[in-house]
């Protein structure tokens, strides 16, 4: 890694952690993405406002790079992809939160319940990946 | 000061998809080297969690002893404390499917909107899951 490969990755964090600072300082709201995107999935019109502004600020760039067919590759089987959706789904749902709700503002707020459930995911993600490269 | 949530809540999304993209956290590969540890170990997604939280705790500490935003609506955060057997076992089924392909909501519903059907089958999928383990923990 050089220093311009760390440089994307701490503004590319930086600006993930202003996302959540400004979400929080101005709209008082946790910016926990699986969460946000239920709520759309599920909730009541007059509930989705800002939700909906913030998948949609969310998608942008994805549907910048739509425009200019520069799309950003999930590459994987049919069977892995919706497994793995699937789980990803009933996971964060069960434990009200992901990588963004628990794993940075649950961090940021210095949440023990959200230290726990990231070092749980986190811990599992690598069991699994640990597993998969033994097969 | 509704339009000022919503603008404020649309480019807290922007920035969020763009810092993502930016840091490459949108490409599965550099989330699995990241999880992989016996591999060539990737510690990328680290330094981006890093930056991301060292950010967001002043923005967070002060809004907690405030209790109320610039906009002036309540803060809203989470007093869940209890760490209880839906959490644990709701992250262990997220870290499984997280670590079969390197793919959390966030980074899925960029890679969606850019048109990559693999990752527009990956929401479709986390979507359904999220409403029947919804439907199903109300039970």
């Amino acid at each position: 890694m050089n220093m311009i490969e760390i440089g994307r990755l701490l503004a590319g964090g930086a600006a993930i952690g202003a996302a959540v600072a400004l979400l929080m300082l101005v709209n008082g709201r946790v910016a926990g993405i699986s969460g946000i995107y239920r709520q759309l999935l599920t909730g009541r019109f007059g509930q989705l406002g800002w939700r909906l502004a913030f998948v949609l600020g969310l998608c942008l760039p994805g549907l910048w790079l739509l425009l200019h067919q520069r799309a950003l590759p999930v590459a994987g089987g049919m069977p892995l992809l919706l497994i793995s959706g699937l789980l990803v789904g009933a996971g964060t749902q069960l434990a009200a939160g992901c990588t963004s709700g628990h794993g940075v503002c649950g961090m940021a707020n210095l949440s023990q319940r959200s230290l726990v459930a990231t070092l749980t995911f986190m811990g599992t993600a690598m069991l699994v990946r640990f597993v998969a490269g033994a097969l | 000061m509704r339009l000022a949530q919503l603008l404020s809540a649309l480019l807290a999304g922007l920035l969020f998809g763009s810092g993502l993209i930016l840091a490459g956290m949108t490409n599965p590969e550099k989330v699995r080297a990241f999880l992989d540890l016996g591999g060539k170990w990737d510690p990328s997604l680290a330094l981006v969690m890093a930056a991301a939280i060292a950010v967001a705790m002043p923005a967070y500490a002060w809004s907690k002893r405030r209790g109320t935003t610039l906009a002036g609506v309540p803060v809203a955060l989470s007093v869940r404390r209890r760490i209880d057997r839906q959490l644990l076992c709701g992250s262990v089924v997220f870290g499984i499917g997280w670590g079969l392909l390197g793919v959390c909501p966030g980074p899925g519903l960029v890679a969606a909107a850019s048109g990559d059907g693999g990752a527009l089958v990956f929401v479709a999928a986390m979507s359904a899951g999220m409403l029947l383990a919804g439907r199903l923990s109300r039970q």
